[in-house]
């Protein structure tokens, strides 16, 4: 399922995908959940040298995965997560996926309890296009980056990143490094207080610790 | 004696002689070299009959042992010389295949208690010059491992680069992981399962009180005593059949055609295509097959439960293996549905193992993993290249060294 608001063309590689990696460690043994057609997987594994394993809903997407080469599963983020060891994976990670999820609260929990290490990235529902549909329109923001109406959108449990933020603390998560992206997955040059981000970000990408 | 009877016999006398000295490839153990089985018995003199193709690369790495299923054979990409047939996963290996004999050494082995070359009930006893029949000690899929193993030890091949195989072939695959782990850098267990459900060991007990009722079939003494239990063989066959496909691919080949005929007979005659079908199935079977292996394998399969050796718990089955793994299942197959390959992968997945796992639409039922499923064979051509990247082998399509 891509549930990205980002889209690329053949060969190019997404701007969170770019932010993702570069928290990866070398060599790491990667879970990434959602892997959608790979291209975040493959990416690690050429560029990271990662041991990784991926799990994703559609099953045309894992066919994919498989077909090039990638260790992935068919699985679901709400309910296979508890097949895996306590620190079985140095890094999980979540992307573009929490927002899908029936039990956010819970998934983050089990990536938590997974990986020594979590990334997560997340569209920002707070964004200032987002805000003024809802104000000046008074009906639910379908934008170029989340074009779904809200009878058939997948993203049933949307959040700002200072929702996102709030979740983390208390999970006793500690955020290690947040990076601002506009809807295209290019970071957002700016030094900005939070509530900043929270207004001018499209989607943002956390490094997590527990 | 009618043309037909002539070509039975003469294909039985040709089957008489592959049991004892294959067209294939064979290694002879003598009574020293005794595999040690399941049961307790050690099984000696012993022999096993295999094919291979391609070739075997200079620092042994490029091997890859493909396991049949119930009634498949060694010749899994050749000529099989009972029927005349290609081979029965030609789709699946040969050069260019996704098991392509241009880059990988292939090897494929007749299971012990088989009876195209490999010791089973066909064999000749040592102790009494007569077929085996009953006096084989039952063989288990760990048996029927461990003789492939000692092949390999034969052959001097330590590790493999792969084990595949479907249905038993699978359950094989997931034994050579299980208890070799250290010699199967890949494994690719096809519409299998960690163990037999009781129903399909409940349609083995019928496919072998079958042929035990066959008046033919004298308490397995049959070849001695110059008969054959066709009748029998021929109707587990027909019922073991019937769970190979599916209701959709039944409908669809046959629906409630009749055949040759515009009206029901109203008798017992194959009035539908299906029957008629069955019937063939069944009497083409009996040609290629014999009665004994048939209880023997049917029953290994009925033993077979993974996690058994480690206190019932499949994860630890699987603890601390290196072995990457891809489990592959069909939507339409429901003698080893995909609920059973699920399982596999939770294990694995509890054991922080490297797996991929992927369920084929197809509407042709367990047999799918033997036909011409597309996606089946790109997902394990993807998966292939992946491994032999890992392994450092050249994979399809790379460069390869030119031979001199």
């Amino acid at each position: 399922m891509n549930l990205s608001p980002t889209k690329t063309g053949p060969g190019e590689i997404r701007g969170d995908h770019k932010v993702v990696a570069s928290l990866v460690p070398q060599g790491a043994r990667v879970l990434d959940i959602g892997s959608e057609d790979g291209a975040l997987l493959d990416l690690l594994t050429r560029d990271r040298q990662v041991d990784g394993r991926g799990i994703e809903l559609s099953q045309e997407g894992v066919n994919r995965c498989v077909a090039r080469g990638l260790s992935v599963i068919q699985g679901d983020a709400d309910t296979d997560l508890s097949d895996y060891p306590d620190r079985a994976f140095d890094v999980a990670i979540l992307s573009q996926t929490l927002q899908a999820t029936r039990a956010p609260k819970q998934v983050m929990s089990e990536l938590l309890r997974i990986g020594k290490e979590v990334i997560v990235s997340i569209p920002n529902f707070a964004h200032w296009r987002n805000r003024a549909q809802l104000l000046f329109r008074g009906s639910m923001p379908v934008t170029k980056y989340l074009p779904y109406e809200w009878y058939d959108t997948p993203n049933i449990h949307f959040c700002s990143l200072r929702d996102f933020v709030a979740l983390c603390h208390e999970l006793d998560a500690d955020v290690e490094k947040a990076v601002a992206l506009s809807g295209k997955g290019n970071k957002i040059p700016i030094n900005a207080p939070w509530w900043v981000w929270n207004i001018v970000a499209e989607q943002a990408v956390f490094l997590l610790k527990r | 004696m009618s043309a037909d009877r002539a070509n039975s016999a003469a294909t039985e006398d040709l089957k008489a002689s592959e049991v004892e000295t294959p067209s294939s490839k064979l290694v002879r153990f003598s009574a020293d070299e005794a595999l040690e089985l399941d049961s307790g018995v050690r099984l000696g003199p012993w022999q096993i009959a295999y094919e291979t193709y391609g070739e075997l690369n200079a620092d042994k790495t490029n091997a890859v042992v493909v396991c049949h299923a119930l009634t498949g054979d060694q010749y899994a990409a050749s000529t099989n010389p009972v029927t005349g047939k290609p081979g029965w996963w030609s789709l699946m290996v040969g050069p260019g295949r996704p098991i392509d004999t241009n880059h990988y050494f292939v090897i494929c082995a007749n299971v012990l208690g088989g009876c195209l070359g490999t010791t089973g009930p066909a064999t000749l006893n040592p102790l009494t010059g007569a077929p085996y029949g009953l006096d084989l000690p039952v063989v288990t899929i760990r048996d029927m491992v461990r003789a492939q193993a000692r092949l390999l030890d034969h052959l001097e091949i330590e590790t493999l680069f792969a084990v595949i195989g479907g249905s038993m072939g699978g359950m094989q695959v997931l034994q050579w992981a299980v208890n070799y782990p250290e010699r199967v850098f890949a494994a690719v267990p096809i519409a299998a399962a960690a163990r037999h459900t009781s129903q399909n060991i409940a349609f083995h007990e019928v496919g072998r009180q079958a042929i035990m009722a066959d008046p033919d079939w004298r308490a397995g003494n049959y070849i001695q005593e110059g008969v054959r239990p066709t009748k029998g063989l021929a109707i587990a066959r027909m019922a073991a059949h019937v769970t190979y496909m599916s209701d959709e691919s039944l409908h669809q080949k046959f629906g409630r055609n009749l055949q040759d005929r515009d009206h029901l007979t109203f008798g017992f005659d194959a009035d539908f295509q299906i029957e008629s079908y069955l019937r063939h199935q069944g009497m083409t079977f009996v040609d290629r097959f014999d009665a004994n292996s048939y209880l023997y394998v049917t029953r290994a399969m009925d033993y077979f439960d993974l996690a058994q050796e480690f206190g019932g718990s499949l994860p630890n089955a699987f603890k601390d293996t290196r072995t990457r793994f891809c489990v592959m299942s069909f939507t339409s197959d429901w003698l080893f549905p995909t609920s059973e390959s699920r399982q596999v992968v939770k294990a694995l997945n509890a054991a922080a193992a490297n797996v991929s796992f992927v369920e084929i639409e197809s509407d042709r039922g367990h047999d799918s993993f033997l036909l011409d499923v597309p996606e089946m064979f790109q997902t394990i051509s993807g998966f292939i290249t992946g491994a032999a990247r890992a392994r450092g082998l050249p994979a399809p399509g790379e460069e390869v060294e030119p031979r001199s």
